[in-house]
């Protein structure tokens, strides 16, 4: 037991040890949640649009007065040809043009009818659709403004309530998604190219050949990342309450519990990965490949399963993290308790059993 | 310069014995040029819908009908029970939940207005707020549709009207995966030569073979230059293998004059080949490099206007944004892949990366010393 | 025998306040086997680097192969050879190609080159191996391919770093072979090592003790002077004093 102890703490001087793999480890996680929680959004805003007014009618005016006060738009006006409108969003300079037609004025008041063009730069087909979306609302609004009776009759009031994030902030949605990551980071890249470098360096023999048994000095080399998630858990937490307003509504226990569960599995993932490559360089890619793509691709937290292929779908079900951001979501943000995850834990500690069993009898073979 | 020649020889020779070398540069980005499109599709359809009838009337019936047909919505549930609805938007099987109450229709009618409920998954705010504006829109569809049936036909001749007709110029289909793939092939090729240019010399520092070159006449600038030129050709052979493989598999047809794609591509690996002999001049092991170059290839990935817009970002994160040369070249990709921009378009582009290529290739340079 | 290959003057290198070459003066002549002495910690690699450009000395003057180390390193570079601990022939490539790119590297055409692979191919006998990755070779025959690419452009002086650890005797022996063969084409020999027997196979040797050359002498000379029988009791006397030690 007492050599079980030696070799731990030989583990957890290496990992802190070199500061600058350290730095990474931890850096992660914040800054992941620095970008996510400041810097990016879904939303478009501050979008350089063009208005070509050829009416210079009080019409006209008003409406290019409204959309100036949104935070959608950036207004340049100026007159421009189509094509003038085609080079101007070759170079970039604009993303949608709104024109209006020289008697817009004067058609709404003896046709009631008129129209405005909207072209889009429907490169990016998001923000095309969104821009001309809220372009044609602020028309839809100021049309209502116009009309003689000021409220409709026979109208349908929907009352909405928005549940679990009333502000519709970003956060919410990622928080889990960013814990699943670094978690996943950590113990399965880490470890694997960890314990290849030993092989690499040829000091793997020396560690087989001590006393210890071959699976704790495996779990030696596990430990220190353990260590190192539940920090990195504890960070991005403590992180998401008070600095993103986040607040964790449900069990904090279960939650720890859940990911100790995603902890396991990933270990498991990680000794997996090294005992089929031979390379540092394989291992990192291996896990790059093997893990971390399908987890920020299929986890659900930055692209929507439900819009994804079939056979995609289909692939996420054997993603461990989004099982876990199921949980996540469910435990942190609807406050939901134990009864409510018990089939994704249980396919979750389905997983953790069977990565760790496959992976124990691999790196069995291996050593044969 | 002849001392180049036999660098590069060793570099080609020792790349194509290493066994993974095929797999990292063809079948890896391969996989990810089917894989993230697929996957980073932000059109949001297909939203689960629970809907509590309790009136059970023609116009109830209607209105479902409505929604349901209008190519957004799945219907999750339809149910009498509220308790049996809430429970579905906890279990994620319900994005929204609609409520009619009982004696919707009539009470219309009867009393000019009323309200219907309408509960939102709000975790995901875009998707909420999508899901509702659609709905909203729809609703708004069917109640300009019951006005016009029950309401005289004069009074409504005197509303004016604004059309706005949309075009939708260079992908009118809106396809996403027409934006999504030039971008996903600049992350390829930043990662591929990037990361590897600066992997190769880290190996060469843990393994002591620098500094047998160390003693060698070859000099500083030839030493990097052969260890750079090489990682440029295999830059510029997987962009081409991206080009053909966007065009096998997506049928994506560069607008734009594909030279100048090219020339950016080599403005660029100059400047992103300069970032990864920076990151191997700070680095001492393979881990080191790993660790360092993840963070930043991942900053570099959420950063660049790959996924989410830069218009978006805060003015700080905007200026970070800029300071990244794969910002600029994913712009340029779409510009000229998407709208045909020419030369004159990315001047200023062209101008920046090269500036900042400049500016790391001098700095990693000065940081290489041969001598201690 | 009498041209000075190497000639220092008090060269001096300090890391802060740790003087790990202290002020050494000597001269190696050409043609000469010179062996470099001392114990770990002495100073002898940090010396060795000085010499070859690997690292610029705090003070002191030093000329190898008649250039300036402080002026024209690079000069240097083009008339020595230079043999590390780690042998630092590419794994992954063959023993021909190590050649070839060694030999290119330092200026040969491609057709001396050629002249040159075909010639160390027979003297080392490695005709079946001559394809094969260096990975593939036994430790002994890598030790003896490191040093003939080391000297391929026959250069002045070759420096050779620890160039015997972890082989048998008989190995070693052939090692010498080759050093010696060298030495007779007017190679100069400048050898750091461990092995105390291989002293006495050096023309003159030098001990470094605590940054200094305590002791330069032919290995007859030494053995008389300390009175000792062979040279692991000249370096015992002399490293009994050492206070640096590992």
């Amino acid at each position: 037991m007492k050599q079980f102890f030696s070799f731990i703490k030989k583990e957890f001087a290496h990992v802190f040890r070199d500061r600058k793999t350290l730095v990474m480890l931890f850096g992660f996680p914040i800054v992941q949640i620095v970008l996510f929680g400041f810097a990016l959004t879904n939303e478009i805003k501050n979008a350089n649009i063009i208005v070509v007014d050829n009416a210079k009618d009080q019409a006209s005016l008003q409406l290019i007065d409204k959309m100036e006060g949104t935070k959608f738009f950036h207004v340049q006006k100026t007159l421009l040809t189509p094509s003038q409108i085609d080079a101007a969003f070759k170079e970039g300079k604009a993303k949608l043009a709104v024109v209006f037609p020289a008697n817009f004025y004067n058609d709404l008041l003896h046709l009631n009818k008129a129209s405005i063009q909207v072209i889009a730069d429907a490169s990016d087909p998001n923000t095309a659709v969104t821009l001309t979306n809220y372009v044609t609302s602020i028309v839809n609004d100021y049309q209502a403004q116009l009309s003689p009776t000021a409220s409709m009759p026979y109208t349908i009031v929907p009352e909405v309530r928005m549940l679990y994030n009333p502000d519709l902030k970003g956060a919410p949605n990622f928080v889990p998604g960013v814990m699943a990551m670094v978690l996943l980071l950590v113990c399965v890249m880490m470890t694997s190219v960890s314990i290849v470098r030993e092989k690499e360096m040829g000091t793997m023999e020396i560690l087989l050949v001590s006393p210890v048994k071959p699976l704790l000095v495996i779990i030696a080399k596990a430990l220190p990342y353990l260590a190192l998630s539940i920090v990195n858990l504890a960070v991005i937490l403590v992180l998401s309450v008070y600095a993103l307003d986040v607040p964790i509504k449900g069990s904090i226990l279960l939650l720890v519990a859940e990911s100790i569960l995603l902890i396991i599995t990933a270990l498991a993932l990680g000794l997996l990965i090294s005992t089929i490559t031979s390379s540092q360089q394989s291992a990192m890619f291996a896990s790059m490949l093997g893990m971390m793509l399908p987890t920020m691709l299929l986890s659900g937290y930055l692209f929507p399963i439900e819009n994804m292929p079939v056979v995609l779908q289909v692939i996420s079900n054997i993603v461990p993290a989004r099982w876990y951001y199921v949980i996540v979501k469910a435990v942190m943000l609807k406050g939901l308790g134990f009864g409510a995850v018990w089939k994704e834990t249980l396919i979750l500690t389905g997983m953790a059993v069977g990565f760790t069993a496959l992976s124990l009898r691999n790196f069995k073979i291996r050593l044969e | 310069m002849r001392a180049l020649r036999f660098l590069m020889q060793k570099e080609f020779r020792q790349m194509f014995r290493d066994k993974g070398f095929t797999g990292r540069l063809f079948i890896a980005p391969a996989i990810q040029l089917i894989l993230l499109p697929m996957a980073a599709n932000y059109t949001i359809k297909n939203i689960n819908i629970a809907i509590v009838d309790h009136d059970h009337s023609i116009e109830s019936q209607k209105l479902s009908n409505k929604i349901l047909s209008s190519g957004y919505f799945k219907l999750a549930d339809y149910t009498d029970f509220n308790s049996k609805a809430n429970k579905l938007i906890e279990n994620d099987k319900a994005d929204l939940v609609l409520e009619l109450p009982k004696g919707f229709a009539r009470d219309i009618i009867n009393q000019n207005n009323e309200k219907i409920a309408i509960e939102v998954n709000a975790i995901n705010g875009v998707k909420a707020s999508i899901g509702f504006g659609y709905l909203s829109g729809i609703i708004n569809d069917y109640n300009n549709a019951l006005r016009l049936q029950w309401v005289v036909p004069q009074e409504t001749n005197a509303i004016p009207t604004i059309v706005t007709s949309a075009s939708y110029w260079y992908n009118p289909s809106l396809t996403y995966y027409i934006y999504m793939v030039p971008a996903i092939l600049v992350s390829l090729i930043t990662g591929v030569a990037g990361l590897s240019a600066a992997f190769n010399i880290v190996k060469e520092k843990e393994m002591g073979t620098i500094e047998q070159i160390n003693v060698t006449p070859i000099k500083k600038y030839e030493f990097i230059l052969g260890k750079l030129l090489p990682f440029l050709a295999v830059g510029a052979v997987v962009f081409t293998f991206g080009l053909l493989f966007s065009w096998a598999i997506y049928r994506i047809v560069p607008l734009g004059n594909i030279a100048v794609l090219y020339l950016f591509m080599f403005v660029f690996l100059f400047a992103i080949l300069g970032f990864g002999l920076l990151i191997s001049t700070y680095s001492q092991t393979q881990q080191q490099a790993n660790s360092i170059m993840f963070l930043f290839m991942m900053v570099f990935n959420m950063m660049s206007g790959l996924y989410t817009p830069i218009d978006s970002m805060p003015g700080w994160a905007q200026f970070v944004s800029h300071l990244f040369p794969i910002s600029y070249f994913i712009e340029v990709m779409r510009m000229v892949v998407i709208k045909g921009s020419g030369l004159h378009d990315i001047r200023i582009h062209m101008l920046c990366v090269f500036l900042i290529g400049l500016v790391l290739n001098t700095w990693a340079i000065l940081n290489y010393r041969k001598t201690t | 025998m009498n041209e000075t290959v190497i000639k220092t003057n008090k060269l001096t290198k300090r890391f802060g306040d740790f003087v790990a070459v202290d002020e050494i003066s000597f001269e190696v002549y050409k043609g000469e086997i010179f062996g470099f002495l001392g114990a770990n910690g002495a100073g002898k690699t940090t010396a060795m680097r000085l010499l070859c450009g690997l690292s610029i000395p705090t003070s002191g003057e030093a000329t190898v192969a008649g250039f300036d180390v402080f002026k024209q390193p690079e000069e240097i570079k083009k008339n020595i050879g230079y043999m590390s601990q780690k042998f630092s022939l590419y794994e992954d490539l063959s023993v021909k190609e190590n050649i070839e790119f060694y030999g290119g590297i330092y200026g040969l055409s491609t057709k001396e080159i050629k002249a040159k692979s075909t010639e160390l191919i027979d003297t080392l006998g490695l005709h079946n191996e001559a394809d094969k990755l260096v990975s593939s070779l036994p430790l002994g025959w890598k030790q003896k391919l490191s040093f003939s690419v080391a000297v391929v452009h026959t250069p002045k002086i070759v420096f050779l770093d620890e160039p015997t650890g972890g082989v048998d005797p008989s190995m070693r022996r052939q090692f010498w072979d080759l050093i010696y063969n060298a030495a007779d084409r007017g190679i100069t020999i400048f050898v750091t090592t461990h092995y105390l027997d291989e002293a006495e196979y050096c023309n003159r040797v030098s001990i470094m003790v605590d940054g200094k050359i305590e002791a330069l002498d032919s290995p007859a000379g030494l053995r008389k002077t300390y009175e000792a029988t062979n040279m692991d009791e000249v370096f015992y006397k002399l490293a009994r004093k050492a206070k640096r030690s590992e």
